[in-house]
């Protein structure tokens, strides 16, 4: 095939922006979202939660989660006085179905949100022996399922236990942050639902996110902070015994 | 120090090692998926794939879209802040196809509970009750309403 | 489930055939060990099982990706770590690791050592068999006495690198697990250490049954400077291993972290008759202790035998507890360490006790299959001459 001029002229910006939407990392499933200028993260501000679960079952919903297996999960913990590293935890059905009521018994109750961390050095990638998870340029860690053998290596490299074996892929499986729906511009299914703001999605290269404001001006944590995953999953609040 | 015909046999081993290695290396270059290492240490195509999951939750501006009423009276009381589908489930289906798709009422004994039933670790200052003991077993609807539920902001029925 | 778990942790994600796998290559380790003890030291008293040696850990290390097969989610899939390895993943370079392993170092050494037999067979059999050792020969029927020399020479290379080779087998299987961060249980930089002197004894025990055996079934003489010498190695090497895994524990102990309570209560609880019952008294006491004996007291010929026989039946179910106990162990409690949750190995499944018995049966079908094609023993009269410190 023989180009004219005329028709190089008119190649040429289609294949600039095509090379240029490869250089920047382009999903081609989402065609006005740019890789790189996205950096995900997520607050989850424990002064809110009311482990409700609503957000269990809504990420169940959008994520086809099998059942009895948990991409997001919430913890209830009770801590009596300075026990802080004797604390009584319950996650019945993971919080699927709420909490049963329960009455004052002392000490220090509250609810924990848990999920993937998208870590940025993430143990789980690391160890992966094929490439079949991996943390994207926007930094959410994903598993590639039709890549996937199914040696289950990452989920016993994961500190935080959010990983879990798929009993119909056969591959390992977690949250994918919703990748699917914050590469259209829509938070994620858990945030969507959250009834209090206690989870909020955070995209830390967006200079007008709120969770610069939030982080400036409040105290938060990671998860064993000790095992320098690159958590970027922040906690308001977290008490100190949450293992 | 020996001479050829004594290390034929060490050449000919060394023969069959290349031979596998050159036979590995034409077959990697066929099998393994092209768009691998495009983006990093993993198949490219893959994150086309994970992003075109369908939908199940439409997000709250597609409901705000074709429900400006509901938006603006629950935008008047204390569950301003929450989300459509936080309670009506999902309902991307709904939104795509609001002719076809009815989207199913939730059942209120169950869904009011979830949030404000007593729990001593749900935080200070949120309104919780004790069910019995605050309706006798009314359904929550008998008295709220539900889009905007404090009495102040009129939401009384 | 006891106490509480994240809810993915309930369940066990790696099965009684990852406890196999590093079993099996450990044998294959501490055999190859004992076998380039021989070669490489000139220990000569262990000549006889030289080639019974490398037979066995070649039946072993083929068997060895069966349980990892049987237990991957998408086994069609495992080339992959051939073709796309992850270079910060110790599973797939040790992908490459067994490779190299078996052929460039025990193919190759096995090859050179048999090479006068394979000519002189290729030359005599007939029919399939012929076949089979003129394919071996690969073509090349030069069995001069210069050609053998350089191939001696080769194969003290080979087994030369052949010694750190196994050590890297199975250093980075303990590696694989050492180096998770998560678990607290199989973090420490020790672990490769004591995979790999735990493997050896394993390996050094199997060649001194299977050599009993061999002995036993070909009614032939054992010759009692090689079991001897052994028996003394395996209790050399045993005194270190079990150094090591005491200072393992006296180190935990000690040091008594943020995992401590959880794992010493899981030791005590889920792991009492695995790990101090089996693993620690039976496996590694009793058989310490006999054969310390048979080391300071001079016991007759019929007794050595039987105290040998013992020691390294013992010693097998106690190293197979401790890739038990490491493994199982590992994923008995929860990494919150405020619960624990329990193993049932289930019976038919894929990933089940059969399987598990069936994959430690293979090795020595294989192994005889083996010793048919490659007989590690010369005619008769020509063992009564090894015996008598010939050749």
């Amino acid at each position: 095939m023989i180009l004219n001029r005329r028709q190089i002229l008119l190649l040429l910006p289609a294949a600039a922006v095509a090379w240029d939407s490869v250089l920047a990392g382009n999903p081609e499933g989402s065609p006005n979202y740019k890789m790189s200028e996205h950096w995900w993260g997520m607050l989850i501000d424990i002064t809110k939660c009311i482990g409700c679960g609503n957000c269990v079952r809504a990420c169940a919903m959008e994520n086809d989660v099998p059942e009895g297996y948990f991409r997001t999960w919430v913890e209830r913990y009770h801590v009596s006085d300075w026990h802080i590293e004797n604390p009584e935890v319950d996650s019945p059905k993971g919080g699927m179905d709420g909490f049963p009521p329960a009455k004052a018994e002392g000490g220090k109750n509250f609810f924990v949100p848990k999920m993937c961390n998208h870590c940025v050095d993430s143990p789980c990638s690391q160890v992966c022996p094929v490439g079949a998870t991996f943390r994207t340029p926007d930094g959410v860690v994903l598993v590639d399922y039709d890549y996937c053998l199914g040696c289950r290596y990452c989920i016993q490299a994961c500190p935080y236990g959010c990983r879990f074996f798929h009993p119909k892929k056969h591959t390992a499986d977690k949250c994918t942050l919703c990748y699917h729906r914050i590469t259209k511009g829509l938070t994620t299914a858990c945030c969507e639902a959250c009834p209090t703001g206690a989870r909020q999605l955070a995209d830390l290269k967006n200079p007008s996110d709120p969770i610069h404001a939030f982080l400036k001006t409040h105290a938060v944590q990671v998860l064993k902070p000790h095992l320098a995953t690159g958590s970027k999953l922040f906690y308001n609040s977290l008490d100190g015994s949450v293992r | 120090m020996g001479e050829f015909k004594d290390i034929a046999h060490l050449i000919r081993l060394a023969g069959v090692f290349l031979l596998g290695l050159i036979l590995f290396l034409v077959f990697r270059s066929v099998t393994i998926p092209k768009s691998f290492g495009r983006y990093g240490p993993f198949r490219g195509a893959a994150l086309v794939e994970l992003s075109s999951r369908p939908l199940a939750f439409a997000g709250h501006e597609a409901c705000e879209n074709c429900h400006p009423d509901v938006a603006a009276l629950k935008a008047k009381g204390v569950h301003k802040s929450i989300n459509c589908e936080s309670c009506h489930g999902p309902l991307a289906k709904h939104a795509d196809d609001p002719g076809t798709v009815k989207p199913v009422l939730p059942d209120v004994a169950q869904l009011c509970i979830r949030c404000h039933s007593e729990n001593i670790a749900k935080p200070a200052g949120f309104p919780q009750v004790n069910a019995k003991e605050h309706s006798g077993g009314q359904a929550c609807n008998t008295c709220h309403q539900p889009h905007s539920p404090g009495f102040d902001a009129g939401g009384k029925k | 489930m006891e106490g509480f778990m994240y809810p993915n942790e309930v369940e066990l994600q790696w099965s009684i055939l990852i406890v196999l796998y590093p079993y099996l290559t450990g044998l294959v380790a501490g055999a190859f060990i004992l076998a380039s003890l021989e070669r490489v030291f000139r220990v000569e008293e262990v000549k006889p099982t030289y080639r019974l040696a490398l037979l066995t850990a070649l039946a072993f290390l083929i068997v060895a990706p069966l349980p990892l097969q049987l237990h991957l989610g998408h086994p069609e899939r495992s080339l992959e770590m051939y073709l796309t390895p992850h270079r910060s993943s110790a599973m797939a370079m040790f992908g490459f690791v067994y490779l190299w392993y078996l052929m460039a170092v025990l193919v190759v050494e096995i090859w050179l050592d048999y090479r006068r037999d394979i000519v002189r067979l290729a030359e005599s059999s007939r029919g399939v068999k012929g076949l089979l050792y003129r394919a071996l020969t690969l073509g090349s029927h030069n069995i001069s006495p210069a050609a053998l020399r350089i191939d001696d020479r080769v194969g003290w290379i080979i087994t030369l690198i052949g010694i750190p080779s196994a050590f890297l087998l199975h250093g980075y299987v303990g590696f694989i697990f050492g180096s998770v961060k998560a678990n607290p249980w199989w973090s420490t930089p020790l672990m490769p250490v004591v995979f790999l002197f735990s493997a050896m004894v394993s390996g050094i025990a199997l060649v001194l049954l299977m050599y009993m055996l061999t002995c036993a079934m070909r009614r032939v003489a054992i010759d009692m400077r090689c079991l001897d010498t052994i028996a003394k190695y395996l209790f050399y090497t045993f005194v270190i291993d079990f150094a090591l895994e005491m200072l393992d524990l006296i180190h935990r102990i000690y040091e008594s972290d943020e995992s401590f309570r959880s794992l010493d209560f899981m030791v005590h609880t889920r792991l009492f008759y695995s790990q101090i019952l089996i693993q620690i008294i039976l496996g590694t006491l009793a058989p310490l202790a006999i054969l310390s004996f048979t080391q300071v007291i001079n016991f007759s010929v019929a007794a050595r035998r039987r105290i040998y026989a013992i020691a390294g039946v013992l010693t097998l179910v106690g190293i197979f507890a401790m890739r038990w106990n490491v493994v199982i162990g590992g994923q008995l409690f929860s990494k919150s360490f405020l619960g624990y949750t329990t193993y049932k190995v289930a019976f038919v499944t894929r990933e089940g006790l059969l399987s598990a018995v069936a994959l430690m049966i293979l090795p020595f079908a294989i192994l005889y299959v083996l010793i048919k094609i490659l007989p590690p023993w010369q005619e008769e009269h020509r063992v009564v001459a090894e015996v008598h410190g010939d050749d």
